[in-house]
């Protein structure tokens, strides 16, 4: 019996000491099971998101020469084509917005390219104050495309008197100066974050562990936050008036223009749809995606429905406006039904996909029982 | 009918219930100090806007920075009771301040909680001080025997804990469908050596939940018969040590392990105190058990007995009746969770949802969505999502908030979607339904939309 409870107490106290420790191991190591999420990974990383900043690096390259252009030789030949520089980029970063992490997240890089509403006193302060700093946060809501947007279409009523604003009115030189910073600011940005990648991308695919901090885990939460955030309520939800007393209009994306919020908006569920199937970028090749890890762990029925589901939005979107402001302000029923649509999707992915794939949340540590 | 008969007067040597006292004290010293540490005072109790609370106990709330001090209360009371200085006194101090941790905000609701609860409840009236403490020293007096009730009380709670939760895993998800493990185990994938062979294999999911299911309800068996006591206890360390491996569970595991040892008979405790005994007075801590008068037997007062003995008889027919109580509800347990609580259903259903609000004006028809995040924590909002009590809570919380801020005529619609089990996700909350002018009681909600998947659970 003595020996016995010896033994016993050895045993308890090794278990108690392996137990305590093996919590705290943060080694990450590359897994491979059935599902090979390092596959995944790396089609997203080599096939999505790299070509995707290539292609908006050149975007942004042309759009700053269009903007210098434009500040040379202030025109309507030369504001048209920075408009339609514009319209390219602001296309191509729909598919850029929702990979918040690395050094896009170290920098808020999305806080400096796409914040809407823009304010326009603060623009038009900075224009008149002549100094300004882009890099303060308070400054976030002043710039990036939102600004350029105002920039060339919401400065005055027509194009005479916008093109006025940069040749004869007082300070056309400060808003010459603005346009350009703004676009030096998005610029730089991007190629940081551009350059960035050619050295993250191996640590963001071999960081296929289930931890909080994981590029699986971030990846597939930030997804689903943009969707529900940055596609659903910023593009439809907020303005549509789905979150407050009233329908607020004057808050759609690319306002000033006044054309584009549809546009921006089909562009955006491309993007997400193409991520969720691994789909090459720009391109309908297929690669390993969110669909295909469902369908491994036996769950095609939620890739099936999320597919479909997205469809059903887009065929309610299509049928709105392409002014989304003329929409809300005639008929909103038509883009809260969109919106309606959008948010089932957020419901599959939320809570049936992040469900299948029992994520590491970032947020609950309590313990569970 | 022999068995039936208990002998109350039997007594038996009080080790066993003395190393049970230090253990369980120094184990909720440490949970309060790990609750601490882990910064979720703030986090859970001081951060929050709102709080959920138990349905008549709404009076009860985090006291602000003096929450802080609610902790070292209990902290202390915890090395009081491990100590055995003061041991009435500290015991039930502990029992309410931690009862009252636990009552603040039922977003942190765990079994294991309510398990502690009810130890330190039963705890009140044992004389778990009589040997093996400070308060001997004091009294000049210590207990060799003390009724063998007051051990097997603990057991039977413990028993009821495991056995309960081996009924509640007879169901066709867990059994026939091996739900949640078939959706927890793969996740585990970065667990060295199993995470990608065995975690990934369907028979070993099905194993796991079988296994389990057996486990829990043979192991109270086996820990009370003698010869296959330390197989039992075996048992228990690797089972508890695979799920704190496993899952986020805290300090479960640990209390678990270290309680069963009651289960051990008392020359084991004896050479667990001997042990200690040595070891302080290694330290120069010489103990003057020389004066201690050794009395053989603690009785209870008379009065006492007449007492205590009908009322733990009553508390003990409570804790076996009450998870049963879920029969008196119509639909689907898991879905409503209408009697779920309180009932040992432990890590058994993988549940989500998405619950949003509807604030909408009667009178003039408009309306908009609240965003979840202004009023609750994440882990909140997550805890609210699925569970129609919290949902009820705060929808009211809203329609006061609102009504506050000057909005009238104010009706509170629910938009609600719950997955269960690896089932796609369903609405589940009536979305017509204002719930606003629905009221909390022990009656079921008609306003949960019964359980429409295809693949029903069947269970006891």
């Amino acid at each position: 019996m003595i020996k016995k409870v010896h033994i016993l107490f050895i045993f308890v106290a090794t278990i108690f000491v392996s137990c305590s420790s093996s919590t705290s191991e943060e080694e990450e190591e590359i897994v491979v099971d059935n599902f090979d999420r390092g596959a995944m990974l790396t089609n997203i990383a080599d096939n999505i998101i790299i070509p995707a900043y290539t292609d908006f690096s050149t975007k942004m390259t042309a759009l700053k020469s269009a903007g210098e252009t434009f500040t040379e030789t202030p025109n309507q030949t030369n504001l048209e084509n920075l408009r339609s520089s514009w319209l390219v980029a602001y296309k191509t970063w729909q598919y850029l917005e929702v990979f918040n992490f690395g050094k896009a997240e170290e920098i808020q890089y999305s806080f400096y390219m796409n914040v809407y509403p823009l304010t326009v006193l603060d623009v038009e302060t900075n224009i008149s104050n002549g100094s300004y700093d882009l890099t303060s946060v308070n400054n976030q809501d002043a710039q990036g495309f939102p600004a350029i947007d105002y920039l060339l279409y919401g400065v005055a009523d027509s194009d005479v008197t916008i093109i006025e604003k940069y040749t004869t009115d007082e300070n056309s030189e400060g808003y010459k100066n603005y346009l350009t910073d703004v676009l030096n600011q998005m610029t730089t940005l991007t190629e940081q974050v551009f350059i960035d990648w050619s050295s993250y991308r191996n640590e963001f695919v071999s960081s296929t562990s289930n931890t909080a901090t994981s590029a699986v885990n971030i990846l597939v939460n930030d997804y689903v936050y943009y969707y529900e955030k940055g596609l659903r309520a910023n593009k439809f939800g907020i303005p549509a008036g789905v979150f407050s007393s009233t329908a607020l209009p004057e808050k759609v994306e690319a306002y000033y223009s006044r054309i584009y919020s549809k546009e921006l908006a089909l562009e955006a569920l491309v993007a997400v749809e193409a991520l969720f199937k691994g789909n090459h970028y720009n391109s309908s090749t297929a690669g390993v995606g969110f669909d295909d890890y469902l369908i491994d762990i036996e769950r095609e029925d939620i890739s099936t429905s999320i597919i479909n589901q997205i469809e059903v939005a887009r065929t309610q979107i299509n049928t709105l406006n392409s002014d989304f402001y003329e929409q809300i302000n005639t008929n909103d029923i038509a883009i809260l039904k969109a919106y309606d649509e959008l948010q089932k999707v957020v419901v599959l992915l939320k809570v049936d996909m992040l469900q299948a794939f029992n994520i590491s949340v970032d947020y609950v540590d309590a313990d569970g029982d | 009918m022999k068995f039936l008969k208990y002998n109350f007067k039997e007594q038996t040597n009080a080790a066993p219930l003395a190393v049970f006292r230090l253990f369980f004290g120094l184990m909720m010293f440490a949970s309060i100090v790990r609750f601490w540490a882990n910064g979720w005072i703030e986090k859970l109790y001081l951060e929050p806007k709102m709080f959920f609370s138990y349905y008549g106990f709404s009076w009860i709330k985090p006291i602000g920075n003096y929450t802080y001090l609610l902790f070292v209360i209990c902290g202390l009371s915890a090395l009081f009771i491990a100590v055995g200085y003061k041991y009435r006194l500290a015991i039930i101090t502990f029992f309410l301040s931690f009862t009252y941790i636990e009552l603040m905000d039922k977003t942190t609701y765990l079994n294991h909680y309510y398990f502690i609860t009810i130890i330190s409840f039963v705890l009140i009236f044992l004389p778990a001080n009589a040997t093996f403490s400070i308060d001997n020293l004091f009294k000049k007096k210590k207990y060799i025997n003390i009724p063998k009730w007051t051990i097997d009380i603990i057991k039977i709670l413990l028993g009821i804990v495991y056995f309960y939760a081996g009924l509640a895993k007879l169901n066709s998800d867990w059994l026939f469908r091996a739900m949640p493990l078939k959706i927890w185990l793969p996740s585990k994938y970065d667990l060295p050596l199993i995470g990608n062979n065995f975690m990934q294999q369907e028979w070993f999911h099905f194993a796991m939940s079988w296994s389990g299911m057996l486990y829990d309800l043979s192991i109270p068996f086996l820990l009370l018969y003698k010869r296959t006591r330390i197989f039992a206890f075996v048992l228990v360390v690797i089972f508890h040590v695979f799920t704190r491996v496993l899952f986020p569970i805290g300090m479960f595991p640990f209390i678990m392990i270290v309680s069963t040892l009651i289960f051990f008979d008392a020359k084991f405790h004896q050479k667990i105190i001997d042990f200690i005994k040595n070891f302080l007075s290694k330290l120069s801590f010489r103990a003057q058990s020389r004066n201690l008068k050794l009395i053989n037997n603690y009785n209870f007062s008379t009065n006492k007995r007449k007492l205590f003995i009908p009322f733990l008889s009553l508390f003990l027919i409570i804790q076996l009746v009450l998870p049963f109580r879920y029969l008196l509800y119509p639909g689907e347990l898991f879905w409503t969770e209408e009697g779920y609580r309180f009932s040992w259903r432990v890590m058994l259903m993988e549940k989500a949802g998405m619950t949003n609000f509807k604030v909408v004006d009667t009178k003039t028809g408009r309306f908009f969505m609240v965003d979840n995040k202004d009023f609750l924590t994440t882990f909140q909002e997550k805890q609210m999502s699925f569970q129609p009590d919290f949902i009820l809570e705060y929808a009211h919380f809203l329609g006061d908030h609102f009504k506050s801020q000057g909005h009238k005529n104010i009706a509170i619609f629910a938009e609600s979607y719950v997955a269960l089990n690896g089932r796609l996700s369903t609405r589940y909350i009536d979305s017509k339904v204002d719930l606003y002018q629905q009221k909390e009681s022990f009656k079921h909600k008609d306003w949960i939309i019964p359980f429409s998947s295809n693949i029903k659970i069947t269970g006891l």
